[in-house]
Order: structure tokens, then C-alpha cells, then sequence
């Protein structure tokens, strides 16, 4: 019998050892991990949001600092799900061995693809937390829609650990991931409404931006803040789902041809 | 059956090289065998084949009663790997790295727990239980990763190059710990390019060379098989122009490698007779070993 690259993934349980042993090792630097998920959105907000913000009259309909709120959620959580699923996945895989050691284990590749995403989205879930607590603590929400940020920022991290791992199986080292932070992270965050609304772009990139999964997360993201249900809101989790199970079966097959040489 | 891994018609190759070409192999229950063979002989990829890790493009497999790759997942539960890299987990202590490894075969912590003890003390290292594993000697972390390969309590295990750099304490104390586990019954495979370390442990080796197995046996057998009883190793500078006059007569056969001569004699008298005129050059006359068993059938040439 041959495995077969493009078969569909076969899911267990067996992921969940995989991603205590993430946990346990996060444990270990918990202090300055959640130290750097407060401090950078901080810095940005308090910079950006008063710095800039007190030069403009209100944005979106709201002051620049509340609009900027929503761009840092997800700005932020996409920052963590991608370094994680890119620099320490690749770690993890090359040059650590951590793979290596556990495919000698009843454990597939597909579990350890599935924990992957699920340990990146997890750090996800915990930057969107921090931002939203430095939301509050700022007063710039004060609606309990806002809590649905706990689920948007899981949505934003399966997302772009999918995407991300996608990237990690073609790298062939950790200069490789430049390229992606540059010529898709960033672009992302200037064409999908982090800092200024999309529609301050000429139509051709606001069709571009149309189609990028930071766009549908913020598009979540900035009327839940406001305390608004946001509008198209199915269509936005559809399209951040489709990116990630995308994402996942992708860079899966990816992963199955690079460690079957 | 007592057979505990067969492997029938087993091909497999990467972009039209061939790596493992028609291999056959039967392991009993108990056993301790050796794939012996030069790099690239194909003994890194016959093991993850057997493991399931890679699909062969033809063949057989069979692992504890599970076909492989199909239920490799089932096999690796009863088995045990000490792979040829080192990779532990670095941020974790001695235990946490047995505790960890343990959770992936779906073992309870509590159950791990209770094994700790006799694990740390099987690789001596009971007192660096919560000791980062980046501060272990080499020796140290090969016997964690021997003690890693037997949180499962497997009933196989693989070894890749055990003691590949490790100095000669660290790898006697490896082979004492292997043969303990032979003596309590676990089937061992292993691969080596150390001959001594092929002729100490192993019941039964093959000498496996362009992914094929050309020769299996006991080591015993297998000197008697291929090779003359008795070398006589001729060095100095003389050394080959004494050999093309003498050697060729003396000896049944004799190789030329670098400044020395090896001559394969069934009775090394007359050899050695001739040799006392010649006080110029060395000699040491010992009984034939693995080692030129492997020579002869693998070539003096570098494989790189």
C-alpha cells in the first residue's frame, strides 16, 4: 500500500501530546512571551493611536484610537500565529529534530500538522486576550460584543498558522520566511484596514484587498468593538475558514513530499 | 510465530536511484541483528521502511504482527527507536524529556512517573534527573535516548549507529546495556559500521551494500564464509615492493592499502618465515575479523 501525498488528513487525538509539549516548553518563558503580547500593542496603540489619532478627526465613524483598536486585534494575532508556525515550527521540524523524534511514535505526520495549527492558534488566542484586556484597561471598549474577540482572534490564528505552515514546507531556512513577512505580512497590514480604512485606496487594491483574509478579520473585528454585530458575518468566518482548512490541507501535502525524501 | 519482522522484495527508490534494492529479512523474537554497511548502503532507509515512515515501491513488510506501512501505527506502540541524530528535547530536563516521550505513545503520567526511576537508572543518569539535557556529555544523551526508546516497554528496538562518536567508556557502557536488554529478551536491530561493536552484540548480521544484503550469517559464519582464517597486516616503506615479490606466493590473497599489506593466509608459517628476513618491515599477524570480512565485500574505496 502506498500513503498517498494528496489523501485527505486523517485526524486523531494522538495531536493533543504534541501541543502539552509546546505548552511545557511556553511555560518555561511564559513571563516574557505574554510580556511582549501586551507590550507591542500597547506601544502601537499609544503611539499611533494618540500620536496620529490627535491629528485627525474621527475615522470610520469613530475616534482613530477605537478604529485602530480593531487593526491591532488582528494585526497582532496574525503576527503570532505566523512567527510560530513559521520560526519555531521550523525549529521544531529542521533543526531541533522535534519531528524526527516523534514520528518514531504511534504519531503521524497529520497529528503533528494538526498540532502545529493548533499550538500556533492557541498563541493566537492568547495575544488576542492581551490586546483585548489593553482595550479595556484603555476604555476604548466598553461593549460585551467585544468578548466575541476571544473567538475572532482563534479564527485569525488557525488562519495564518495554516497559511504560515504552508511557507514553513517549502523553506529551506529561516532566511526563506523574509519573504513571506514581506512581500505578503506586510502589504497585508497596509491593504486590509489595520491603519486606515480600505476605502482610502484606489478600487484596484481595494478589489485586492477584498480577497485577503486580514480584510474578513477586521471586517469582524471593528464593529464587535463598537458594540455592533458585523455585517456579512458568515460570509467573513466562511472565507477565514476556507483560507485555513486550505492552508492546512496544502501545506499537509507539502510536508508528507518533503519528509517521504 | 516467533518471527517478529520480515521484509520480502523490498524496493524503494528517490528520483531513479535505488536506494533499497530487493531486500529480504526475517528477524526472530530475542534476536539481536546487525545491518551492517558503508554510507549509503541503504540501512538508514530499510529502517523507515520498517518503521512505516517511508512507503516502499515494492514489497512486503511485516512488523509484530502488523502489516507495514498500513497499521504502522499499531507496530509503533510495541516498538522502540534510538535514532542516528540526536533529538532530545532541549528546553526540557532528563525527565520531563522521558515524561513528554512517553505522552506520545498515549501513556498516563502516572504510569510514566512509575517507570522513571528504573529508566534514569538503566542510563546511570538518576542524578541528572533534572539536569537540562543541553549539559549532558554525548554519552549521556545517547544513553537518555536508549532509555527514551524504552519508556514503552517495547518488545523491539532500532538502534541507528548507537555509539557513532562516542569515546570508548561511553560506548562500552552502551553495549553492557544492550546486551541487557537482549538478555531480557527484546529483539534488537541495529545498524553499525563498527565491526567490533557488529562481533560483540549481534546474534546475526547482513552486510547490506548498494541497498541489497550481499552476505548474512553469524559473525563467525560469516568470516568462515568469505574470508581466509588468518591476516598477516605488512607495513613500511618496503612494504609493497616485498609484497609483489613474495606475497603474491605466500598468501592466497593479498590487498595493497595506502602503505600497508594485508596477506590472507589458511597458515601464516611460511609467511611469517619470509618475513624475518625483512627486519625493516612491520608485521602483526592476528585471525581474520569482521572487518575484512566487511572490506572484502565492500571495497577499500571511500564511499562519500
Amino acid at each position: 500500500m502506498k500513503i498517498d501525498l494528496f489523501t485527505m488528513p486523517q485526524f486523531s487525538l494522538r495531536f493533543m501530546p504534541i501541543w502539552r509539549r509546546n505548552f511545557m516548553v511556553w511555560k518555561k518563558m511564559a513571563g516574557s512571551s505574554i510580556l511582549g503580547h501586551l507590550a507591542d500593542p500597547v506601544i502601537y496603540m499609544l503611539g499611533l493611536g494618540y500620536g496620529l489619532g490627535g491629528m485627525l478627526p474621527e475615522v470610520g465613524g469613530m475616534p482613530y484610537i477605537s478604529f485602530l483598536a480593531a487593526g491591532t486585534v488582528c494585526y497582532s494575532t496574525m503576527n503570532s500565529a505566523s512567527f510560530e508556525a513559521l520560526y519555531s515550527t521550523f525549529a521544531r521540524m529542521h533543526e531541533q529534530r522535534t519531528w524526527e523524534a516523534i514520528l518514531n511514535t504511534p504519531i503521524t505526520l497529520d497529528d503533528i500538522i494538526l498540532a502545529e495549527i493548533a499550538w500556533a492558534s492557541s498563541k493566537s488566542l492568547l495575544s488576542g486576550i492581551a490586546v483585548l484586556l489593553v482595550v479595556w484597561i484603555m476604555g476604548l471598549s466598553h461593549s460585551w460584543l467585544s468578548l466575541w474577540i476571544i473567538l475572532v482572534a482563534l479564527l485569525v490564528g488557525l488562519c495564518f498558522a495554516s497559511l504560515g505552515l504552508i511557507m514553513t514546507a517549502l523553506a529551506p531556512g529561516y532566511d526563506f520566511f523574509m519573504y513571506y513577512f514581506t512581500l505578503v505580512i506586510t502589504p497585508m497590514v497596509l491593504l486590509c484596514g489595520v491603519f486606515f480604512p480600505v476605502s482610502q485606496l484606489p478600487p484596484m487594491l481595494q478589489n485586492l484587498s477584498s480577497i485577503l483574509p486580514l480584510t474578513h478579520a477586521i471586517d469582524i473585528a471593528r464593529p464587535l468593538l463598537n458594540n455592533a454585530i458585523p455585517a456579512n458575518l458568515l460570509m467573513h468566518v466562511a472565507i477565514l475558514l476556507s483560507y485555513a482548512l486550505l492552508g492546512f490541507y496544502v501545506s499537509l501535502v507539502l510536508f508528507r513530499k518533503r519528509l517521504s525524501q | 510465530m516467533n518471527v517478529v519482522l520480515s521484509a520480502r522484495d523490498l524496493r524503494k527508490s528517490y528520483a531513479d536511484k535505488l536506494v533499497v534494492d530487493g531486500l529480504n529479512l526475517s528477524i526472530q523474537r530475542g534476536e539481536c541483528f546487525g545491518l551492517l554497511g558503508p554510507n549509503g548502503a541503504g540501512k538508514t532507509t530499510t529502517l523507515r521502511l520498517l518503521l512505516g515512515l517511508i512507503s516502499p515501491d515494492n514489497g512486503t513488510l511485516g512488523l509484530l504482527d502488523h502489516a507495514i506501512p498500513a497499521q504502522a501505527r499499531a507496530a509503533r506502540l510495541r516498538v522502540g527507536v534510538v535514532p542516528q541524530f540526536d533529538n532530545l528535547d532541549p528546553d526540557f530536563t532528563v525527565a520531563e524529556n522521558l515524561l513528554v516521550y512517553g505522552r506520545y505513545f498515549g501513556m498516563r503520567d502516572a504510569v510514566i512517573e512509575a517507570r522513571l526511576p528504573e529508566l534514569l537508572e538503566f542510563a546511570n543518569l538518576t542524578q541528572k534527573r533534572d539536569v537540562k539535557v543541553t549539559v549532558l556529555s554525548g554519552g549521556m544523551k545517547r544513553r537518555l535516548t536508549l532509555a527514551r526508546a524504552l519508556v514503552n516497554d517495547p518488545e523491539v528496538i532500532f538502534l541507528d549507529e548507537p555509539t557513532t562518536g562516542l569515546d570508548p567508556q561511553a560506548r562500552h557502557l552502551i553495549w553492557q546495556r544492550l546486551r541487557e536488554l537482549t538478555a531480557r529478551g527484546k529483539t534488537l536491530l541495529l545498524t553499525t559500521h563498527f565491526m567490533d561493536e557488529a562481533e560483540r552484540l549481534c546474534n546475526r548480521l547482513a552486510v547490506m551494500d548498494n541497498g541489497r544484503i550481499i552476505s548474512s550469517g553469524s559473525p563467525r559464519e560469516l568470516i568462515a564464509q568469505n574470508i581466509e582464517p588468518q591476516v598477516v597486516e605488512v607495513f613500511g616503506d618496503q612494504a609493497i615492493a616485498w609484497a609483489n615479490i613474495h606475497a603474491a606466493h605466500l598468501a592466497r590473497r593479498f590487498e595493497i592499502s595506502g602503505e600497508s599489506v594485508f596477506c590472507y593466509v589458511d597458515d601464516a608459517q611460511s609467511l611469517l618465515h619470509e618475513l624475518q628476513h625483512h627486519p625493516q618491515l612491520r608485521y602483526l599477524h592476528r585471525p581474520a575479523n569482521l572487518e575484512d570480512v566487511f572490506l572484502k565485500l565492500t571495497g577499500r574505496e571511500m564511499r562519500e
